[in-house]
């Protein structure tokens, strides 16, 4: 196990690699640049600017201290917030980008599971009909659709909350539900998916003909076995969860790193579209790997194969 | 089973209840005087003079305070950090005298030489100031900014003793008290700058809550990024009896509409903007909250003088000929915007132009024949650029199909990310470009400086020598009139030209919740925080 944790953390160092290379050259290949604006800055204005900003020298040379600075952990200053650096931008984005994907893939899970376990129980009946139903629209509504909805009814026509921002417990709510909500309705669709091909197995029947309850057959015996399509979908999915809620963080106005990627890319902040690709690449080969690992504890087999 | 349901139904009834019947927190700011701004976007920095945005200055003018401030609802300058001034007959030399009592947040006096140190590194080169040029007008301003001196003793600004600070000009500069307004001429505390880094240090933390310090009516007390920023009343304020407010909460909402839904969800009492489909809404079922009040700028497209067929003047006019503004700002602007007929805005600081390019589609026709394009035979496929945009594209749809209309001619629209749009009219790869002004004083100077001979944002690439004689003719003018008089022929031959065609004069677009007191109409958007207070009716 030791070993294999090892092997994984060598892997990540030529994604990181890629993406930063990748991202390097082709930030710089958009229009426009960090100074561009529309009262525009003076000639001599804009070449101190780059000069103090290390971006008057040739390219590779930037590419070559852009690494270095990374290896020690330095993402850079942000060009158009200067009072702040990326680091910092990070540190107070992501526990908020974290909290928001925490909450709403404990939402996923927890909506996702219950729905597609009781679906199973009584396939193509109405009680499998209803959850599968709501779990399709779930998948097919995006979150800029649902969003807006939920605003709309629980914000303004029955006043129960915010219509955005990031300030009470009950702002957490429907910005939650927006997120979780493609995730729980996969995890329903998967669960339930696994649940049915478990059920018929031989030793559920004879898990039942021992005599158990049927609560225990569920959940100790099929449930555990159904679980593994779920736990590989969710490393991918919390990476995604917490990489992909700009829409949802925009339409609800929190203070979180998908925002400040947009607003990044925009106004051509190299550094700090860089710094979010290179913590993003880390969430996504670390979730992978974590995941991987607790396959390997779920299900030996996988680990003799990798 | 059938104990749990009951149980957990009313456990949710009991959580949407609680959620029901919550104060807004702009009921709770109107009894505790708390006022909730939506601003926009996220401030970039608080440093007035590396900042250029509306988002910042809406915190800065809570913070800092000029020698000279304004009133609600009245543009003329009034005193501010400076009790009085003197002028010299020539207009030239004005001499302030800073309040006694006038005080730093942490409670160091103000003085003369706190401002000379701010305009000096206002106008320090490694700085970069985007709005360096506000202060040209200082005697060797520009010379120093550009690094031809070094020595800051012959720029015209001198602490005469501790409250007296004496100020050279070029040349008389007749809107010069109302530049003062302008954040670029905020003071700032020189050991606050100090204690951060040098003089010109752009990317310091001073401007961090807990670290800045202001001479404003308000004081920083928390900066979120993306959340919101606080500011409280100021207990060193020289007219803190006047102040009623006891706290700001600036919140940075980049969509227009989430920025609407929590107006309506009682989160906010002004927002910056609305959306254009919900004007019509407010115009019907809420008339009171929704301001649409004029703003000092245009709406224009911007010609590339160089691209023929446009190097043309006839084509150039015949396009401005044949566009009905007035179906633009009827049928897709819908919100009192003003057709625009010339370029500086209606009664800006008492100047209205005569010029006009006015709606003709006969005299346009003409013109394009003579341009050899009749009937629109033989013009080229253009292409019209815009930044990615709702509203402009809707008009960029509307002038499409009355260009079509009117003069037989087919125009393509393009569409492109801000900064792409930008770099590609700086660089002038347009045919026709989508643009506008927001002017930066209260003075005609503003908008038609821009196009003179090789001007930062005369990307129109125009040049006429009468017109810049004309400008620099009246920037040493004293006399209102004769000024004036120049800006109207400067005007004329704008009109005449036609680098750009102007389509409406903006209008501030904001909701503004009743209890606002205070809040007067403002052209440039100014609205000063000590005098406003929250009162509820009943």
């Amino acid at each position: 196990m030791v070993k294999f944790i090892i092997r994984r953390f060598f892997e990540l160092i030529p994604v990181l690699l890629i993406a930063i290379s990748i991202t390097f050259f082709m930030v710089r290949l958009a229009p426009g640049g960090p100074f561009t604006a529309e009262k525009s800055f003076s000639e001599e204005a804009i070449a101190r600017l780059n000069e103090h900003y290390g971006l008057d020298k040739p390219i590779l040379v930037q590419y070559g201290n852009y690494l270095l600075n990374v290896v020690k952990g330095d993402l850079g200053p942000s060009f158009q917030y200067p009072s702040r650096t990326v680091n910092e931008i990070i540190s107070e984005s992501f526990p908020v980008s974290l909290e928001l994907g925490a909450w709403a893939m404990l939402f996923a899970i927890v909506v996702g599971l219950v729905s597609g376990i009781v679906a199973s129980l009584r396939p193509n009946t109405i009680q499998d009909h209803v959850p599968m139903g709501i779990a399709m629209t779930g998948i097919c509504m995006p979150s800029f659709v649902l969003g807006p909805i939920l605003i709309l009814v629980f914000g303004l026509w029955l006043g129960w909350f915010n219509a955005s921002g990031w300030e009470t417990a009950s702002d957490r709510v429907l910005p939650v539900i927006t997120l979780g909500a493609a995730y729980a309705a996969y995890i329903a669709r998967l669960t339930r998916g696994s649940m049915l091909e478990v059920l018929p197995s031989d030793y559920i029947r004879t898990a039942r003909a021992k005599g158990l309850s049927e609560k225990a057959v569920i959940l100790r015996h099929t449930l555990k076995n159904a679980l593994l399509p779920v736990v590989s979908f969710l490393g991918p999915a919390t990476a995604g969860i917490i990489t992909g809620s700009f829409v949802v963080e925009t339409i609800f106005n929190i203070p979180g790193m998908g925002r400040m990627f947009v607003l990044g890319a925009f106004n051509r902040d190299y550094t700090l579209i860089l710094g979010l690709v290179v913590f993003f690449a880390l969430l996504v080969v670390v979730f992978n790997a974590f995941v991987d690992i607790l396959l390997g504890l779920l299900n030996p087999k996988t680990r003799q194969h990798s | 089973m059938n104990v749990k349901a009951p149980i957990l139904l009313l456990c949710a009834t009991a959580i949407l209840a609680s959620c029901a019947k919550r104060e807004t927190p702009v009921e709770i700011g109107n009894r505790e005087q708390i006022l909730h701004r939506g601003i926009g976007t996220e401030p970039k920095n608080l440093d007035p003079q590396t900042t250029s945005g509306m988002p910042e200055f809406y915190i800065q003018s809570a913070v800092f305070e000029g020698l000279t401030a304004q009133q609600p609802g009245d543009s003329r300058p009034v005193p501010g950090t400076a009790e009085r001034w003197d002028i010299s007959p020539d207009g030239t030399v004005y001499t302030f005298y800073i309040r006694p009592d006038a005080k730093w947040s942490n409670g160091d006096p103000v003085t003369a030489g706190d401002f000379v140190f701010s305009y000096r590194r206002a106008l320090s080169p490694a700085l970069s100031n985007p709005y360096a040029y506000m202060l040209y007008c200082l005697k060797n301003g520009e010379a120093f900014s550009k690094g031809d001196i070094t020595d800051f003793s012959e720029v015209g600004v001198k602490a005469l003793d501790e409250k007296t600070l004496q100020i050279t000009l070029n040349a008389p500069t007749p809107y010069f008290l109302r530049l003062l307004k302008h954040h670029s001429w905020f003071p700032v505390h020189p050991p606050t700058i100090l204690k951060f880094g040098k003089i010109d240090d752009r990317d310091t933390k001073w401007t961090r809550a807990g670290n800045l310090v202001g001479n404003g009516p308000f004081t920083l007390t928390s900066w979120e990024p993306n959340r919101k920023v606080v500011v409280e009343k100021s207990q060193t304020y020289w007219d803190r009896d006047t102040v009623r407010l006891k706290e700001i909460h600036f919140y940075p909402i980049d969509d227009m509409h989430a920025e609407e839904y929590a107006f309506r969800t009682g989160q906010l009492h002004i927002t910056g903007e609305t959306p254009m489909e919900r004007i019509k809404h407010y115009q019907e079922n809420n008339p009171d909250v929704l301001k649409l009040e004029p703003l000092l700028g245009t709406y224009y497209y911007e010609i590339n003088t160089q691209r023929p067929p446009f190097d043309d003047v006839r084509v150039r006019r015949a396009l401005a000929l044949a566009l009905d503004r007035e179906k633009i700002v009827n049928y897709v602007l819908k919100a009192g915007q003003p057709a625009a007929y010339h370029f500086t805005p209606p009664d800006t600081a008492g100047y209205t132009a005569q010029a006009r390019i006015a709606f003709n589609v006969e005299e346009a026709r003409k013109l394009l024949a003579e341009a050899g394009f009749p009937n629109g035979e033989g013009f080229p496929k253009i292409e019209l650029l815009y930044n990615t945009h709702k509203g402009h594209m809707r008009i960029a749809e509307v002038v499409q199909q009355i260009w079509k209309e009117n003069l037989n001619i087919d125009i393509s629209l393009l569409n492109m990310e801000w900064k792409t749009y930008l770099t590609q009219k700086k660089s002038h790869k347009y045919s026709i470009a989508r643009a506008a002004w927001i002017g930066d004083y209260e003075d005609p100077s503003t908008f038609l400086e821009m196009f003179i001979t090789g001007g930062g944002n005369n990307d129109a690439a125009w040049s006429n020598p009468l017109y810049d004689q004309l400008l620099a003719k009246a920037g040493r003018e004293m006399d209102k009139t004769k000024r004036f008089s120049y800006f109207q022929q400067a005007e004329k031959i704008l009109m005449d030209e036609v680098p750009i065609i102007p389509i409406y004069f903006y209008r501030n677009k904001s909701l503004v919740h009743p209890a606002v007191k205070n809040w007067e109409p403002s052209l440039m958007d100014r609205h000063p925080y000590k005098y406003v207070y929250l009162e509820a009716d009943e």
